[in-house]
């Protein structure tokens, strides 16, 4: 039977590393994540989790060792946030080029100076051309379903991808929720052992990893590294629905709520989504026919399903907590570039929005309203928008 | 020059590597880095004598390529394509035999 008990996402990774049954773990403490390495190194002292925990120098040198592990050939976990997963940059790309496997538990945290502890996606949001796969979750039972998604897609021979799972930092990493989880058995018979057949050290089988590659030969390998993510969408949908059939809750790239017969559409990432739908319901109270949308998946750019939801709504409200220094966020981008070409395309509106940990609440969704009803209206309006940015103190 | 013993799996290498990308550019044959010749990054080159040579293959050992193969009365060979001149064989070799002088054409 599954446990349902609470617990905080921290925990709650920590449990899903434990039932993925990773057999290396490297990780260095950094708020607001510290707590899973706490946890697994827990599991791994107790007895509980059979497994090698490197406990290392800096976030570079934990997921070097998660590289090493991985392309020895064993399942790999590693968690981190903010700085450390910017310090574990360059090695991001090579574990992509490398095609290993690596899960990572991210608490999305904003990025220094000034220094700043608190929620906003920006650290993950910055390795989005990594090549990594990037899911988001909205709650603590989707931060442990996620993590063994993600070792379940990462691992799939179609996409041998590494894969970052975040979870907003503090608002879930460190708050209790109620979570279930799942039986031992039901995990493994999801998971299964990994069996890598590209990447192994074995004194009989002599192989070069991490090649030198000529530029004869470099576009292709990054060419592999783009199919592969394209080969994640379908392999993401057929996880996703095996998850389902195993463990009973359902996830899909984007998840709609209420958005069949609306006209103006909240879309966003992670713990947001969750206030957002609480406001779409205050909304249709009122008669306002709005709806939500929640990106579970990121990277892969769920182009084919952002086009599907563009037909469904005349304003698409993007909510995002990060800045990228061209128009807008990169939510705004990626919407742009996917419906550019679109005959039909609703307007798109970006609002960027508690940078930093700042709270948002329905004061500042009402303000996203007004603007997006401008939209709707044919009225002047700003492409992007800063939502409760103090402009007096400016 | 002694043959390199790669021979057969540089030319299998070569064939199947540019035919084939395999995921996360792995060389799956041993002996695949031997086809990037690094000789011609030298600036100094090994020049060897005979007749110091007390065979005691303090060269062989320590050569970091390892570009140095041994002949049939086991004196070392250098193998200048793929030594980078970094004077090594030199400093160990205890009788001098070995002396590192700027390449010429």
């Amino acid at each position: 039977m599954p446990i349902r008990t609470v617990m905080k996402a921290n925990e709650a990774a920590a449990w899903a590393a434990k039932l993925a049954k990773p057999k290396v773990i490297a990780a260095f403490p950094i708020t607001p994540s510290t707590l899973i390495p706490e946890k697994i190194s827990e599991f791994v002292a107790n007895g509980e989790l059979d497994a090698e925990f490197i406990k290392v120098e800096s976030e570079h040198s934990a997921i070097s060792a998660c590289v090493g592990a991985s392309a020895a050939g064993v399942r790999t976990f590693t968690a981190t946030a903010s700085q450390g997963l910017a310090l574990m940059h360059e090695v991001l790309f090579i574990a992509a080029g490398m095609r290993l496997p690596i899960v990572i538990a991210v608490g999305n945290r904003s990025l220094s100076a000034p220094i700043n502890i608190w929620n906003d996606w920006q650290d993950t949001i910055s390795e989005r051309d990594t090549g990594w796969l990037q899911f988001y979750a909205e709650n603590n039972q989707e931060a442990l379903d996620l993590i063994l998604i993600a070792f379940k897609v990462a691992e799939d021979e179609r996409v041998l991808l590494p894969a970052m799972v975040g979870f907003d930092a503090f608002i879930l990493t460190h708050t209790v929720e109620p979570v279930e989880i799942p039986d031992q058995e039901v995990v493994d018979e999801f998971l299964g052992e990994y069996e890598p057949k590209h990447a192994y050290l074995d004194p009989a089988r002599p192989i070069t990893q991490g090649t030198l590659a000529f530029p004869a030969h470099y576009m292709e390998a990054r060419y592999t590294v783009w199919e592969a993510n394209e080969n994640a969408k379908k392999v993401i949908d057929e996880a996703f629905a095996e998850f389902e059939k195993k463990f009973g809750r359902k996830y899909s790239k984007i998840e709609e709520y209420r958005t069949d017969d609306a006209e103006i559409i909240f879309v966003t990432m992670g713990s947001l989504a969750g206030t957002v739908k609480e406001y779409v319901d205050h909304l249709r109270e009122k008669g306002i026919k709005a709806g939500a949308a929640k990106l579970t998946v990121y990277r892969p750019f769920p182009t084919e399903e952002v086009r599907e939801l563009a037909k469904k709504a005349k304003v698409l409200a993007l909510l995002e907590k990060n800045v990228t220094f061209s128009v807008g966020g990169a939510l705004f981008q990626d919407f742009s570039r996917a419906l550019i070409n679109q005959k039909e395309k609703p307007i798109l509106v970006d609002f960027i929005l508690g940078l930093g940990g700042r709270d948002v609440t329905f004061k500042e969704l009402d303000e996203v309203l007004e603007i997006s009803k401008k939209a709707l209206a044919g009225e002047e309006f700003d492409e992007v928008n800063w939502i409760g940015l103090r402009k007096e103190i400016l | 020059m002694a043959e390199s013993p790669f021979k057969a799996d540089i030319e299998r290498v070569q064939k199947e590597y540019s035919e084939k990308m395999t995921p996360g550019a792995i060389a799956y044959i041993p002996g695949s880095s031997v086809v990037n010749k690094t000789g011609s990054w030298r600036v100094f080159m090994p020049e060897f004598n005979r007749d110091k040579c007390v065979r005691c293959y303090l060269c062989y050992i320590y050569c970091p390529e390892p570009a140095i193969y041994l002949d049939e009365e086991n004196y070392p060979v250098f193998d200048y394509d793929y030594c980078k001149g970094c004077g090594i064989c030199a400093n160990e070799c205890p009788t001098d035999a070995i002396v590192m002088v700027r390449e010429t054409k």
